[in-house]
């Protein structure tokens, strides 16, 4: 086990290598530069475009500048924002339980509903039960997500009036920041409104965003249990009578389970590109709006900084997949 | 697709055959109603996307500068000239989603083309040779496996200048890294099967083996993955239209469509819901084609 | 660090906790602010929640208009060489008093010193913080305006110029201009943690900072010490909700009071909503399409005005605005003094348009047209309007290709002296002074600047506006503004488009609101009634 982690650690050495490479890249091959974007209509001369560009350090040679941002990342300094001054680490940490907040209670959304609409759908295959949940799920998965979100506001927010239309918690409740989580700072703070708010508020993003991993999950789970079911011993098991029927059930969950895992570590990804999308839609403060924004004011060190963040937690989140999947299912680790 | 279904008039085919293949393979595949229903629908929207030109009332970019926004025609203000209504400078909605299909088929096309491609190119190289030809790729995919698709997406239109063929090109390197794990994996299942053993022993080069004894064997998955990846290049050229970094208008892509007429949402829906709704229509029809698929291809699903 | 904001935030709620009846006004800002000293930023997303609400300036635009009226400084002289400028300052003017600082004095002279001095002295520690990039102080060469600042006793201000500059006292008025403490921010260089004047700002104005959780939300209190008085609502919070879609929608459901930038298509049925009121006024602002009038075939005033004259502007107004703006003819937009109403627009009539290219020997033109891929306050839609052009261009024989790119880039591009085509821009004015328009966008000295992008430099326009910038008298300068706008019709080097008007939606209840012609979103003197 521990030369499987062991193995698994060394190959993100170079991955994280490339990982700082192509964010480094990423944006100074963006055509524009935040010089001339904070400049706007009102240009800018050419003395001060210079000395500013001193000052940001981008007249030196681009292997310095990378050497730089390497060096600093090792010292866990990120550099400031050029665009708010303060620096990046902690701009990117004051928007990131938000997104965390977010992408837990979507995949829980999508975990509570689509493991159990999965596995009934695969016990009453063929059923017209099973069709509508493949159906749905299907539907789900081909959604077009930011048009999903729309339409949702559209519905709940504006006809009827049941859900916020954004924002993280009602501005009646200011609760002071601990963990970021408004639901469980709220907890803390012992204050049931807010914690009730924030719920509130929580509802409609986390449904958009988790609608493509519910889809997902419904449909592997089906899928997963099928093939057990499938298996002679469990048709023999299924013959013999319900209490091993049973059995054999709990032990097809697992097994889906399994797979479920699997499929939650590949969503983390997806989730965090959806989470872009949903962020913007309902101006959820998150990292993902924030990473649009400093893309599109070219703020070089918010988005290598950002950008080396995130693909470093989506890795560990995926090495986290690959261990816990090697502990249920030892076959793998070879 | 057309293969496939001219081949149904066949007679009676020898089993071992491809034409036995292909006739099996048509039998499961139309066992499941949904993904005929489609196949049909599929059929349908391309049919309609060649024939624009006649099938469409109006030119996509004709302005008709005393109809803007004007709502379908079951609105009291709507008329038959205009059956989904306008958008803000008076050009059909139907008319352009009908171009609209040309356009977003044939870009998820091609971006399935050029992943596949690559994939399969890259994956086989993977497999087949192993050692550091192994690391290194799969070392480059895993970088790119690291970001948020859409974010890389996004960059990579900016940074080619936002376009119809940029769009193209920074989708299907998004997707390229799933073609190679799952063609690397198929080669490596396969490489030490009997038969490729055999090929080997009897002389075949590199090239012979990876493309012509291990590849059809390594087809299957990647079938199922290109439909899966066509609906995805559609939702994503779509998701970057809506941020503003798709096909630019006045290109009736149906992504960028429904970007331009955000700003309609509250006053003028037709011009949003349709483009949005068309979307989610045909990814909805090409992923029930590909479950189809999946089931006719892969020997585990099939009914017994 | 940690503490104090511990320490602002267990404040915050106990202030948020006890007033029961307190009254809240929710406004849905469109951004979030880059940061809390208007000093350092350009963007008016920034200044709204900095120098708008926190800060005051010795002078200020009286609101609703662009005149210039008493703020810190309840009057000055001018000297008659123009060159000394005298502010009396208020005696009654504190600083805010919060958990983070209380202030032992009134604002004096020192801090108005403080203020400009943080900006030009290369020694003061905010200089060195900020390397110096105090964007909008530099852009108007402040430092090379300004001699020297002398107190002349504690109420006392007197500002010696270089030169003389007709407009230096407006642009005093303007954000960047807004009045530190020195006491403040002199603590907190002796705590080593200067930065924290950006995150915890303490200024004289109307509302105090209370705290701001990135990107979503800004909360302030009313200054119970304001020297004009307390405001009538307690709290302001700025609720940031970027798309307007989603600003109207809470504006509908009650989670806003106020909102600024609507989608111009949502105006009508924010009109027919019984809760919402929809102020509205004309921008100060303008939007065009640059010739490059150093290319050929648009060297020639011929060629333009056949292209003007073919383009189908009211379309524009009505597809891109929505019918939120008015056609433009002059390049100044008509709320500004010395607008020439009596200039003629070149009618739309591409029959005309046709023949005119026909006689200047123009045949199968294939020219560019720049669309920024951005939306501005002047132009919702550049895009729209270009393809709404290159179908009217295309009935009078003339081939229009579409070009856009990234916003800098598109700048950087368009201030190039060579660059191909016509370029849709515009510009927000600074202060009310045409000269800010003219002179900034037309003069010979913008030349191969993005101010400058239809590159027009043409003798008889420049001596107008050159003379007009030296004058003092207002009658004199305007008259030659008049005649200003005279020759750029003829002349043409823009197809002027639009001026867009601005559209503010609040709830019924909320009174006392006025639109900053400046573009600014002010909430001093709102209420809400009950």
């Amino acid at each position: 086990m521990l030369r499987f982690l062991l193995v698994k650690l060394a190959q993100l050495v170079p991955t994280f290598i490339g990982v700082t490479i192509v964010a480094f890249a990423f944006i100074r091959l963006l055509p524009g530069d935040p010089i001339l974007l904070m400049a706007g209509e009102r240009g800018i001369s050419a003395e001060r475009y210079a000395q500013l560009q001193s000052q940001f350090g981008f007249d030196r040679p681009l292997i310095v500048q990378y050497w730089d941002f390497l060096s600093g990342l090792f010292r866990g300094d990120l550099g400031n924002s050029l665009v708010t001054h303060s620096p990046v680490i902690h701009e990117f940490m004051s928007r990131f339980p938000a997104t965390m907040e977010l992408s837990i209670f979507a995949l829980a959304f999508a975990v509570i509903i689509g493991l159990p609409a999965g596995v009934i759908a695969a016990i009453r295959r063929g059923k017209t039960l099973d069709h509508t949940i493949v159906g749905i799920s299907l539907t789900g998965y081909s959604m077009p997500i930011f048009w999903w979100g729309l339409l949702l506001i559209m519905l709940f927010s504006g006809t009827l009036g049941w859900t916020p239309v954004s924002g993280r918690m009602s501005f009646i409740y200011f609760i002071q920041p601990v963990t970021g989580f408004m639901t469980i700072d709220s907890l803390i703070a012992g204050d049931w409104g807010a914690f009730l708010s924030a719920l509130h508020h929580l509802i409609l993003p986390a449904i958009v965003l988790g609608t493509i991993p519910l889809a997902v999950i419904a449909r592997q789970t089906r899928s997963s249990m099928l093939e057990v079911l499938g298996e002679d011993y469990v048709r023999t098991a299924r013959a013999k009578g319900l209490s091993s029927y049973r059995v054999i059930m709990v032990h097809t969950l697992r097994n889906a389970l399994i797979s479920v895992i699997t499929v939650i570590g590949l969503q983390v990804g997806l989730l965090l590109a959806g989470a872009i999308l949903t962020e913007t839609i309902f101006s959820w403060p998150g990292i993902g709006k924030w990473m649009i924004d400093a893309i599109s004011r070219r703020d070089y060190p918010s988005v290598q900084g950002g950008l080396v963040l995130i693909a470093f937690i989506v890795m560990i989140v995926n090495l986290l997949v690959d261990v816990a999947y090697g502990v249920v299912n030892p076959r793998i680790r070879h | 697709m057309s293969q496939v279904i001219s081949s149904k008039g066949s007679s009676a085919a020898a089993p071992g055959t491809f034409r036995y293949q292909l006739k099996s393979f048509w039998s499961d595949f139309s066992a499941s109603r949904g993904a005929l229903f489609g196949l049909i629908f599929i059929a349908f929207v391309l049919l309609v996307a060649l024939l624009a030109p006649w099938v469409a009332p109006h030119d996509p970019a004709m302005q008709d500068r005393a109809a803007l926004l004007v709502p379908p025609v079951w609105h009291a203000e709507g008329s038959w000239n205009y059956i989904l209504g306008t958008d803000a400078v008076g050009r059909d909605i139907l008319s352009r989603l009908i171009f609209g299909a040309r356009y977003s088929l044939s870009i998820s096309a091609m971006v399935v083309v050029i992943s596949m491609c690559g994939g399969i190119f890259l994956g086989l190289l993977a497999g087949y040779f192993r050692g550091w030809v192994e690391t290194v790729i799969t070392r480059v995919m895993d970088v790119v496996l690291a970001f948020p698709s859409l974010l890389l997406a996004l960059g990579l239109v900016a940074i080619l200048s936002p376009g119809l063929t940029s769009a193209m090109i920074a989708i299907a390197m998004v997707q390229l890294p799933y073609f190679v794990r799952l063609t690397r994996a198929a080669v490596i299942g396969e490489k030490n099967r009997e038969y490729v053993t055999a090929s080997r022993l009897a002389g075949a080069g590199h090239m012979r083996l990876m493309f012509n004894t291990l590849l059809p064997n390594c087809m299957a998955p990647l079938i199922v993955q290109a439909t899966l990846s066509f609906s995805t290049a559609i939702l994503d050229i779509a998701a970057l239209g809506f941020l503003g970094m798709g096909v630019q208008p006045p290109t009736p892509e149906w992504g960028a469509m429904l970007a331009n007429a955000r700003e309609f949402m509250t006053s003028a829906y037709w011009a949003v819901t349709f483009p949005g709704l068309v979307i989610l229509l045909t990814v909805l029809m090409i992923n029930l084609m590909g479950d189809g698929l999946r089931d006719a291809l892969d020997p585990k699903m099939k009914r017994s | 660090m940690k503490k104090t904001l511990l320490a602002a935030g267990v404040a915050a709620m106990m202030m948020s906790a006890t007033p029961v009846m307190a009254k809240t006004l929710v406004y849905c800002s469109e951004g979030s602010p880059e940061g809390f000293d208007p000093s350092l930023y350009t963007t008016g997303t920034t200044f709204d929640a900095s120098s708008k609400t926190i800060y005051n300036r010795l002078v200020q635009f009286k609101p609703g208009t662009t005149e210039l009226e008493p703020a810190i400084a309840k009057s000055w002289e001018v000297s008659d060489d123009g060159l000394e400028i005298t502010f009396h300052l208020r005696d009654d003017v504190d600083f805010q008093t919060t958990d983070y600082f209380t202030p032992s004095r009134p604002l004096n002279a020192d801090d108005v010193i403080w203020t400009f001095e943080r900006q030009m002295d290369k020694d003061n520690p905010y200089y060195k913080l900020a390397n110096g990039s105090f964007e909008y102080f530099q852009s108007m060469s402040m430092g090379e305006l300004i001699k020297s600042i002398e107190k002349v006793d504690d109420h006392t201000v007197k500002f010696v110029l270089s030169e003389p500059n007709a407009p230096f006292v407006a642009n005093l008025g303007m954000d960047f201009a807004s009045i530190h403490s020195k006491e403040y921010e002199e603590q907190l260089v002796d705590e080593g943690k200067p930065e924290m004047a950006n995150q915890q700002p303490i200024g004289t104005g109307p509302f105090q900072f209370l705290n701001y959780q990135e990107d979503a939300a800004i909360r302030y209190q009313a200054n119970p010490d304001y020297f004009r008085g307390k405001q009538p609502i307690d709290n302001l919070v700025f609720a940031i909700t970027p798309d307007a879609q989603v600003r109207y929608q809470k504006l509908q459901a009650g989670e806003c009071q106020v909102m600024p930038f609507p989608n111009p298509a949502d105006v009508d049925s924010m009109k027919q909503n019984d809760d919402i009121q929809v102020l509205q006024e004309a921008g100060l602002n303008v939007a065009y399409l640059a010739y490059n009038t150093t290319q050929k075939p648009f060297d020639k005033p011929e060629v333009r005005k056949a292209l003007n004259m073919a383009i189908n502007k009211q379309a524009i107004i009505d597809a891109v605005f929505q019918g939120a703006g008015q056609t433009a003819k002059n390049p100044i937009p008509p709320t500004m003094w010395s607008y020439n109403d009596d200039i003629q627009d070149d009618q739309y009539d591409p029959d005309k348009a046709k023949q005119m290219l026909a006689d200047a020997g123009v045949k199968n033109l294939e020219m560019n047209i720049w669309a920024m891929p951005v939306q501005r306050p002047y132009m919702p839609n550049a895009r729209r309007t270009a393809e709404l052009m290159q179908s009217d261009l295309a009935k009078v024989g003339v081939t229009a290709n579409i070009v856009t790119y990234e916003w800098g880039e598109y700048l950087k591009r368009a201030a190039n002296k060579d660059h191909d085509g016509a370029v849709i821009l515009g510009w927000t004015g600074d202060n009310g002074d045409p000269d800010n328009f003219m002179g900034t966008l037309l003069s010979c000295a913008g030349v191969g600047t993005s101010n400058n992008v239809a590159e027009f430099c043409y003798q008889p326009f420049e001596d107008l506006i050159q003379k007009a910038r030296t004058l003092d008298d207002q009658d004199e300068r305007a008259k030659l503004y008049r005649q200003a706008q005279e020759v750029f019709k003829e002349q043409a080097p823009w197809d002027t488009l639009a001026h867009s008007t601005v559209f503010m939606p609040m709830t019924k209840n909320v009174t006392g609101y006025t639109i900053d012609p400046l573009g600014g979103h002010s909430f001093e003197g709102v209420d809400i009634e009950e």
